[in-house]
């Protein structure tokens, strides 16, 4: 997403200045997304070009303060409206390593499955023991964001899992033809 | 006196083998295991894999063919048929998805039953178990009788009954099977404390890895044989995203 897109959601709370953004931004979204200052402003002026934001003032500290304007405030209420589209069919890099393993005669693919498993159970680990000191009820956010973390590790083992069992019962009906075929009689 | 890296449990170079000769199927294959107390290790491995054996072999319910299981460093092989049942009162607690509540029975009669049937008298067996079913939030529903429970609440009286007494190895096997989420992470919650603040030595049969990552090492068993270990991240790499993330 843009962060184009989180500026004005937060504007469309009320008018604030860059510095404020910042702050509230990492905090509302458990810190998944860091902002660099500098980005904000450049963004608030290119906002401010598209007429989504107008200048109000300034916060008596010199820092330009902004507000959304109703065309602002529609752009916010479609992307509210609209479900994110995920894009498919995946071009991450363990999805497209394991199937480039699968057609190569010279790798074992048994070995690149436990040991992406093993490192992405190591993460989930950690994930957890951030999510075991975290308090759910102060850091309701946080905790969101470790939860959103943990269920995708936890599809991408059960996914290894999956490619794992479909090897295992590709291999026993390859080695049954085998037998009926070349065995000896 | 206990420290906190005493073996509770120790499967050494353990063997199962059912059957003989052509027939013969091999179960557990060389599986070395050491478990600490103050440790909870996870078992992930598709079924077939030898998880079950591997549990049943620790709890004292089966014998290797070849190698030692030691609880306490005690070989149970050693053990007569009475002391072996001792130890699994004394010294063992279960936690099975297939809960086993006795319906009749309320959640403090349910926890302080393996305590009576050691010979402890009701008095002091009620305040082991009320001290248990507090552990695990149940204060309020001691007297309720499973029926009356919910399927988390339920599964936290089987915890109480696994703890109570001090019991220093829990054996658990998927013990979140058929609960939500939220309740899943509960247990394993309940799970972790009894491992962190009472000293003892759990070991999680798992096809989870969600639940699987509450425990300090995750061993991963393929036809018999532990084939692989993870265990928490150690250095910066580790905190990479997460820790420099959080606000």
């Amino acid at each position: 997403m843009s962060m184009k897109l989180g500026l004005l959601a937060l504007l469309s709370d009320g008018p604030t200045h860059g510095y404020q953004l910042k702050h509230d931004f990492e905090s509302r979204t458990g810190g998944a997304w860091l902002l660099n200052v500098g980005q904000v402003y450049t963004t608030l002026q290119r906002l401010e070009r598209d007429g989504l934001v107008a200048p109000a003032g300034d916060d008596g500290d010199e820092r330009r303060v902004f507000g959304i304007t109703d065309a602002g405030r529609r752009a916010i209420d479609d992307w509210y409206a609209e479900p994110v589209v995920v894009a498919a069919p995946p071009r991450d890099e363990l999805a497209i390593k394991v199937l480039l393993a699968l057609a190569a005669d010279a790798v074992d693919v048994r070995g690149v499955l436990q040991r992406q498993r093993t490192a992405t159970i190591e993460q989930l680990q950690e994930y957890t023991r951030l999510k075991r000191q975290a308090d759910t009820d102060e850091e309701l956010a946080w905790v969101l964001l470790l939860d959103a973390m943990i269920l995708k590790a936890e599809a991408e083992v059960r996914w290894l899992d999956l490619c794992e069992a479909r090897l295992r019962r590709r291999d026993a009906a390859a080695d049954a033809t085998t037998k009926t075929d070349g065995g000896p009689r | 006196m206990t420290t906190a890296d005493q073996p509770i449990l120790e499967l050494d170079r353990v063997w199962r083998v059912h059957g003989s000769g052509h027939t013969a199927v091999e179960a557990l294959r060389d599986a070395s295991l050491t478990v600490s107390a103050g440790e909870l290790v996870a078992v992930m491995g598709p079924s077939g894999s030898g998880k079950s054996t591997l549990l049943t072999l620790a709890g004292g319910l089966d014998r290797p063919t070849e190698g030692a299981v030691r609880v306490l460093g005690q070989d149970l092989a050693g053990l007569g048929p009475d002391q072996l049942a001792a130890v699994r009162r004394r010294t063992l607690g279960y936690v099975f998805q297939e809960l086993n509540l006795l319906p009749g029975l309320t959640a403090a009669e349910n926890v302080s039953l393996p305590l009576e049937l050691e010979g402890m008298r009701p008095g002091p067996a009620r305040d082991q178990a009320l001290a248990a079913l507090e552990r695990v939030g149940l204060a309020k529903l001691v007297d309720r009788f499973p029926d009356d429970l919910s399927g988390g609440e339920q599964q936290r009286v089987a915890i109480a009954r696994a703890v109570v007494g001090e019991r220093r190895l829990l054996l658990a096997d998927e013990p979140t099977g058929a609960l939500d989420s939220v309740t899943g992470e509960s247990v394993m919650r309940l799970l972790r404390d009894a491992c962190d603040h009472h000293g003892a030595a759990g070991v999680l049969v798992t096809h989870d890895a969600a639940h699987a990552a509450w425990a300090d090492r995750v061993v991963f068993l393929r036809d018999g044989v532990l084939v692989d270990q993870a265990g928490p991240l150690a250095g910066p790499e580790a905190l990479l995203r997460t820790e420099g993330a959080r606000p």
